[in-house]
């Protein structure tokens, strides 16, 4: 219910959506030319649309601080902003749903039923293929000198070491990030950066150690993208989730950026708010995955 | 209502040149680059199906070799449903919830600018595939693996589009649910909403619970083909129908999409013919909540025949017939807000009785179809493409001309020629039923979709099919028509425009000036839509 009668910031013409879309529309050219094979030309194609995309980032926010800064934003706006936020939250999450429907979706259903023995494929196709989880074996690599599309994992990731240091530190930042909001509703500035820098810390330590695991798995356990489906689940589920935590990351880095530059106030912070709602989201999506992926 | 604080004309300053629509941060503006945007769709995917009617004219292989007809079928659907049905139905509601609700403007307008640029670039990008080594696509809209993995260079822009269009659609309607929420004049509570606004919350939701699934399941396929995984390839572990589940999760939904906003318009045109308060509007507003929570859990129905569980298949046909519960309710409600009514027959109301009585017919097929035994028979066959052209074609696309019809005086400020607009209407109406409904006799005889040639008997039909689909094909160039004339001048409309018509969009001048409601004007009951 719209709750002031002041007028509500309509702004100007600007240029920013359609940079972004020129930006996205050049880096969706260069991907299609790298995956099509035309790597020489394509990467760079790809390269310009990326660093379009940051510029499209660094501006359109820059006139979004300034905008804010400069007063022009009442309650109204703030309120518009925190439904956009909230909602873009949720298509994450719908998101990341449909690589859980798949991980779910093969675990339960698909691979149990290429495992029984009444199946037309495990008749007819690959009757020695064992149905269980993780799957370390595929179909095609039950039949004797045929040669796999997949690799054969050799020990898959267990829960209880990385992955669950990497749950406690994710966990952690979860509350350094709430402290550093408490500090900053409280006016305490320099507690309120100190927070926020334990958090970017330990978002940069959870990917560091993310990328270590990566490269024990392809090295050392054979467990890569080309890895049957427990490959490919895996890498795309903890993949994406990832890239969100350095996405995450990385706002929280502007965030105190800008808690050191003087900006929010005790009452008017919803930049840092957004991003602390998109930590916990990273956060909880990471619980799924420690339980679903690692764990059970 | 205070009438000093509606027509502040002298805020009207329009930027001018192209950076008015490049940069544009106006909510007319962007409906109608959305609307126009969704016009040229629309004969695009128009003209590909006219190729389809061409090459199904006569049984043989007559102009296009069976990879291009693939290309045709697939392409005609993707541009239809992105390119053109849900352009139009953001592209009004752009226009009129904003007006309808009493808000100066979108709740986030350069992002609403975003979301309409996306369309014709994540378009060139599709459409640019037909120029590719491999060509187009062509293994139909629903991109099933493992066939569509034999696309060619087309492949990753046909994922790419699918991208770049869900966060066009995923912005819009994050959009949508700012500005209803947020943006409402005091008053405006959520029972005084006019339908059409109800309607697009819905969509609002059922898009962003949607589209990101789809475009995880593209993204699977993408990594299937380029990187290895093995999402979809039973050999590696997968499930080439698991991307069938994925696909219609998004695909139900999507229908829900395209159609609520139809339904939203009709709800207004057909209280403001009848001179009557649309009867139930609670129930309406139930119904169309129910509808879209349903429609969650069906998707399976689009997948009868790939050798589901059994209780998989009762589940979905039990749920599918649910959903005919909320659609009665709301077919009964707008039968019975006619009883009795002091009506006319002006074009927009034609087109929206054209609704009621066309999309029953798909409806009824859809049931049909809904039952799992009798779907064994249905499946993949062209009654299939009867019941969904019905749903789509005199179901939504009526719905939205009728929507056009009926607040092209709000946007232009004239009337549009009322003998053309019936005339577009019957032609429309006749052709349409020639199209699709001997469709149905065909696809119960057993001609299956999506190939060129087919057996002789089937050949009669199909001729008359073509003739139907070509004189539907250029009577919409009436609607081309009928639109510049009516931009160009005509008779001066009033700001009511319409006998019956009541909320706030009827109190602004037509056409309203660049920016309305800087000020929220106060709803009452007696001001209220309802």
């Amino acid at each position: 219910m719209s709750n002031s009668n002041d007028t509500y910031f309509i702004p100007e013409p600007s240029r920013w959506p359609i940079v972004g879309t020129l930006a996205l529309f050049v880096a969706f050219i260069g991907g299609g030319m790298v995956l099509n094979g035309y790597i020489g030309s394509g990467q760079y194609v790809l390269a310009l649309g990326i660093l379009a995309i940051i510029y499209l980032f660094y501006g359109w926010f820059k006139d979004v601080i300034d905008e804010s800064i400069a007063g022009k934003y009442n309650e109204q706006v703030d309120i518009s902003f925190r439904w956009g936020m909230a909602w873009f939250i949720f298509s994450e999450v719908m998101f990341f749903a449909a690589f859980f429907g798949a991980l779910f979706y093969t675990r339960v259903l698909s691979i149990p039923w290429l495992g029984l023995e009444e199946s037309v494929s495990n008749q007819f196709l690959w009757p020695d293929f064992q149905a269980v989880w993780p799957l370390l074996t595929t179909p095609d690599m039950t039949i004797a000198g045929l040669e796999s599309k997949y690799i054969a994992i050799k020990e898959v990731i267990p829960a209880w070491d990385i992955p669950a240091w990497n749950t406690a530190i994710l966990l952690t930042s979860g509350a350094t990030v709430t402290f550093a909001h408490w500090a900053l509703k409280k006016g305490n500035r320099s507690a309120l950066c100190w927070w926020l820098a334990a958090t970017v810390l330990l978002g940069i330590i959870f990917v560091y150690l993310q990328v270590a695991e990566y490269g024990h798995a392809y090295h050392e356990l054979d467990l890569t993208l080309k890895s049957g489906v427990y490959g490919s689940t895996f890498f795309m589920l903890t993949g994406f989730h990832g890239f969100h935590v350095t996405m995450g990351a990385t706002m929280l880095a502007v965030i105190l950026v800008r808690s050191m530059l003087g900006h929010f106030s005790e009452h008017n912070h919803f930049a840092f708010e957004a991003v602390a709602w998109y930590w916990h989201f990273v956060d909880v999506v990471w619980l799924g995955l420690f339980v679903f992926v690692y764990w059970v | 209502m205070s009438e000093a604080v509606i027509h502040d004309d002298h805020h009207d300053h329009k930027p001018s040149g192209i950076g008015r629509w490049l940069f544009s941060t106006n909510h007319k503006d962007i409906g109608t680059m959305y609307l126009v945007f969704a016009l040229i769709m629309f004969f695009v995917g128009g003209a590909m199906s006219m190729v389809i009617r061409a090459e199904l004219f006569q049984p043989g292989i007559q102009y296009v070799d069976p990879q291009f007809y693939n290309s045709m079928v697939t392409v005609h659907a993707l541009v239809m449903i992105f390119g053109a049905l849900m352009p139009a139905g953001v592209g009004l509601a752009n226009w009129m919830v904003p007006l309808m609700i009493g808000a100066p403007d979108m709740a986030l307008p350069r992002m609403n600018n975003m979301s309409f640029w996306i369309l014709p670039f994540a378009f060139t990008l599709l459409l640019s595939t037909f120029f590719m080594q491999g060509g187009a696509p062509a293994g139909g809209w629903t991109m099933y693996p493992p066939l569509v993995l034999q696309l060619g260079d087309g492949f990753p822009y046909l994922v790419f589009a699918v991208h770049f269009l869900g966060i066009s659609s995923i912005m819009g309607a994050i959009n949508i649910i700012a500005t209803v929420f947020n943006m409402r004049a005091p008053g405006m509570t959520f029972m005084r909403l006019p339908l059409f606004v109800w309607a697009w919350i819905i969509t609002a939701f059922l898009l962003i619970a949607a589209m990101p699934v789809l475009a995880g399941g593209v993204t699977m396929l993408l990594t299937d083909k380029y990187f290895g995984t093995a999402f979809f390839d039973a050999a590696g572990g997968g499930d080439p129908v698991m991307f069938q589940h994925i696909f219609w999760f998004f695909g139900h939904p999507e229908v829900y999409i395209l159609v609520l906003p139809s339904f939203g318009v009709i709800s207004q045109i057909i209280p403001t013919f009848s001179r009557k308060p649309l009867f139930g509007y609670t129930s309406m507003v139930y119904a169309t909540a129910s509808i879209a929570f349903l429609s969650f859990f069906v998707w399976a129905h689009h997948m009868f025949t790939v050798g589901m569980p059994l209780t998989g298949e009762l589940f979905f046909m039990y749920a599918t017939m649910s959903i005919a519960v909320p659609t009665g309710v709301k077919i009964f409600n707008w039968m019975a807000t006619m009883w009795r009514g002091s009506m006319t027959f002006e074009t927009p109301m034609l087109f929206a009785i054209g609704v009621l009585f066309m999309f029953s017919i798909g409806g009824f097929s859809g049931l049909m179809m809904g039952i799992t035994p009798v779907d064994f028979q249905y499946h993949d066959t062209y009654f299939i493409v009867a019941h969904f052209h019905y749903v789509i074609v005199p179901g939504i696309i009526f719905g939205i001309i009728g929507g056009i019809y009926f607040w092209l005086p709000k946007w232009t400020g004239n009337m549009y020629d009322e003998k053309l607009g019936k005339l577009h209407f019957w032609i429309s109406t006749i052709s349409v039923n020639v199209l699709f409904f001997p469709m149905h006799f065909i696809g119960l005889a057993g001609m299956p979709r999506r190939i060129p040639d087919y057996s002789v008997q089937f050949a009669d039909w199909n001729s008359i099919i073509s003739i139907g689909g070509f004189v539907f094909g250029a009577s919409q160039l009436i609607l081309v028509w009928v639109v510049i004339k009516c931009v160009r001048g005509g008779e001066k409309a009033t700001d009511q425009v319409w006998e019956g018509a009541h909320g706030l969009e009827w109190t602004l001048p037509s056409p309203p000036p660049f920016h309305t409601f800087t000020t929220p004007p106060k709803v009452t009951d007696a001001t209220a839509h309802s």
